[in-house]
């Protein structure tokens, strides 16, 4: 990962000037955001679950040590260990040191965000352990060198007569083989791979407390092979991923898949507690790494701490117009999307994604549809006030704005500007539209011409009313 | 219901750029039986100061719009962006301060144009006439911010001679979204050209919203192409006759 700025503005206007891209997203948005629509309107108690979603997640975060501690009580009265890593760096060390431990040369894994965030591939790898992602898009993802741009659909931005390409030049599949040949040729590839991995590793929907289960929700199976081939499962999850009870996840669940893909249910969801019993019978081995990675910052941080309460759903991706438009690799890092916006300033720190908060039009699609009921839009302002307040902003528009306070401020000073308006309309465009402005306004005369203010204002006019 | 004294929140887009719709408000709140007061202090809800970061300033205007409209049993604004902006801002903004309560009051008797019209008054037709294809755009605030109660289309249908053809995604972001308009140019363009296209199906002569924001960034982009079609704020529509 580059160090700076993440660059949102210029991979914005990149990928806005990518015809096939723009079509790919416009596609599948519509699809995922139709199925979404369908799969919650025909849940008539699907608002009492988000209520109780936001209940159970506020409740969770707010004793979130006591359910931690409850989790690695469970975890390792199963026979299971739990790891604590403050930071991505230790995340990593730790997963390592267990796949020494086990002598491990071979890692199968199944999606998971959370390993994006702390680069986990790039540790393993360079630790001399070969790591295979077995989720069919991040595969993808990986074979291409390329990065996912989706929560839940890592390569939304690629299309299929790419993929052909690239299979048939790592998997020797025709240039032009059909979905079916493609998915038998990585099944056929990666059902190898698991059959020789030493380590399963994978993320966690979610960690139930009193049971010390790990949750997995996906559609390919190949997180249920993950865990249960091998003959070690390393999970690695976020401090906030943890639920009180088993019995939450008939809230959950169906919050979650609903939200994410439309489905009513998702092909499997695995319920992993410990290692297994006996022999032939799952790992020998189970390891939890819970990460914090600044998510007690930020549970500690009263206005922005609701952001911790996100189930990686997408949702929030899927209705957003400007995701639509940009893509998931323009917002500059693993999260995209609205709720990326919010997490990604809080994980890397303001000063490198100051411009993502700024990066949305406030329009609300996200807040509509978040299953957990994240005020995303309000995050996103608080997000702006703090990039003003830590003196991130451009020094030119702070000015400007103090100016626009300043006259906004004052009744008298309110007048004088407006008439000052004008009379620096009349002279420099007269009747005529107003076709290009200089400054920040030259953005808005690109393609759009500037309203022209009529000689009298409203207060002039009502004045003079009979 | 009957009020004493309704203020009229002209908005300062309005009284700068159309001051037609400040009219067109004033004519259809009195037809409806209010009496309009206008107080002359007013300037802006803070919303381009608070969006683009500028709390400090924000609160100010806020603390000063309250002091404005407090001696007032209810305000009526014609913008669900700028009343979003009072409803759900405000007490945050001036949270920790003396005038937190003050703003609790205005806050609630702060209302858009077609919610007071619809919800407080409950006056759905004002005998206005307008024989012309029309479609609707609903501002994000009033359909998403204020709760959408579906006001806005029910004062339009209840216009005689209207022929009303709804947009196939009336929900979708015109792009707008103030600094985000400037800022990000290239995506708010793109986001308009997808309302624009939508429009265009519709085969309407006139666009109405409840919101002169949306309507001047739509009219922006209609200008420069040079198309018939144009943009009509609710208040307008409902005076005409």
């Amino acid at each position: 990962m580059t160090e700076g700025p993440l660059p949102f503005e210029e991979a914005s206007v990149r990928a806005l000037a990518n015809g096939r891209l723009q079509e790919a997203l416009r596609r599948a948005m519509t699809g995922l955001r139709t199925k979404r629509a369908e799969a919650t309107s025909e849940l008539p108690h699907f608002e009492a679950l988000r209520d109780r979603a936001k209940q159970i997640k506020t409740h969770t975060l707010l004793h979130l040590d006591r359910y931690l501690e409850q989790l690695e009580a469970q975890v390792t009265a199963c026979g299971g260990t739990v790891h604590w890593a403050r930071d991505a760096e230790e995340a990593c060390r730790i997963v390592v040191e267990i796949c020494r431990r086990y002598g491990a040369r071979r890692v199968v894994k199944s999606k998971s965000m959370l390993t994006e965030e702390i680069e986990l591939n790039r540790a393993l790898q360079q630790a001399g352990v070969e790591v295979m992602e077995t989720d069919l898009g991040e595969f993808v993802v990986q074979l291409d060198g390329d990065r996912p741009s989706h929560l839940i659909a890592p390569i939304i931005h690629k299309r299929r007569e790419e993929v052909a390409r690239l299979f048939a030049r790592h998997l020797g599949t025709p240039p032009d083989a059909p979905v079916e040949l493609l998915t038998q040729a990585a099944r056929a590839y990666l059902r190898e791979r698991f059959l020789t991995a030493d380590v399963g590793i994978t993320g966690a929907n979610f960690l139930v407390a009193e049971t010390g289960t790990v949750v997995l929700v996906e559609n390919e199976g190949n997180a249920r092979l993950s865990t249960t081939m091998p003959r070690v499962h390393i999970a690695l999850a976020g401090i906030e991923k943890v639920i009180p009870r088993l019995g939450d996840l008939g809230v959950f669940l169906p919050l979650l898949v609903r939200s994410a893909t439309g489905q009513r249910l998702s092909s499997y969801v695995s319920l992993i507690t410990g290692p297994g019993r006996q022999e032939g019978e799952g790992p020998e081995a189970f390891h939890l790494v819970l990460v914090d990675n600044r998510r007690t910052e930020i549970l500690a941080d009263g206005e922005l701490r609701e952001s911790l309460q996100c189930i990686r759903c997408g949702a929030c991706l899927n209705v957003c117009p400007v995701y639509e438009k940009v893509g998931g690799h323009a917002y500059g890092w693993v999260y995209a999307g609205p709720i990326g916006a919010v997490l990604t300033p809080q994980l890397l720190g303001l000063e490198r994604a100051a411009e993502l908060p700024y990066a949305s039009s406030l329009c609300g699609a996200c807040l509509e549809v978040c299953p957990v009921r994240i005020d995303i839009p309000r995050m996103l302002v608080r997000l702006r006030w703090r990039t003003v307040a830590r003196g991130i902003a451009r020094p030119s528009e702070r000015v400007a704005m103090r100016l626009v306070f300043w006259i906004l401020a004052s009744a008298r000073l309110y007048r004088i500007a407006s008439r000052l308006g004008r009379l620096v309309q009349r002279i420099a465009f007269g009747d005529r539209p107003i076709r290009r402005l200089p400054g920040i306004l030259g953005a808005w005369t690109r393609t759009r011409d500037f309203p022209q203010l009529p000689p009298k204002t409203f207060r002039d006019r009502f004045r003079r009313r009979p | 219901m009957m009020f004493g004294r309704v203020a009229l929140f002209v908005t300062c887009l309005v009284d700068q750029f159309f001051p037609q719709v400040g009219e067109a408000t004033v004519e259809v709140l009195e037809r409806a039986g209010v009496q309009v007061a206008f107080p002359e202090a007013q300037t802006c809800c803070g919303q381009v100061l608070a969006n683009d970061g500028f709390r400090k300033e924000a609160a100010e205007l806020a603390r000063r719009f309250v002091e404005i409209f407090e001696p007032y049993e209810a305000v009526v604004a014609p913008s669900g962006s700028c009343v979003a902006m009072v409803r759900e801002f405000y007490t945050e903004l001036l949270s920790g301060t003396p005038w937190e309560e003050r703003a609790r009051g205005v806050v609630h008797r702060t209302y858009e144009l077609s919610e007071f019209l619809v919800r407080v008054l409950e006056v759905t037709d004002l005998k206005a006439r307008f024989p012309h294809r029309v479609t609707f755009h609903p501002s994000c605030h009033l359909l998403r911010g204020l709760g959408a109660c579906g006001c806005a289309e029910r004062l339009i249908r209840s216009v005689a001679g209207v022929e009303f053809v709804p947009l196939r995604h009336p929900e979708a972001c015109c792009g707008f979204g103030g600094v985000f308009s400037v800022k990000h140019a290239p995506v708010s363009e793109a986001m308009l050209q997808d309302k624009l296209s939508d429009l265009e199906v519709t085969g309407a002569e006139y666009v109405v919203s409840t919101d002169v924001s949306c309507l001047m960034h739509i009219e922006g982009a209609l200008r420069r192409r040079e198309s018939p079609v144009r943009t009509i704020h609710l208040a307008e529509l409902l005076a005409s006759r």
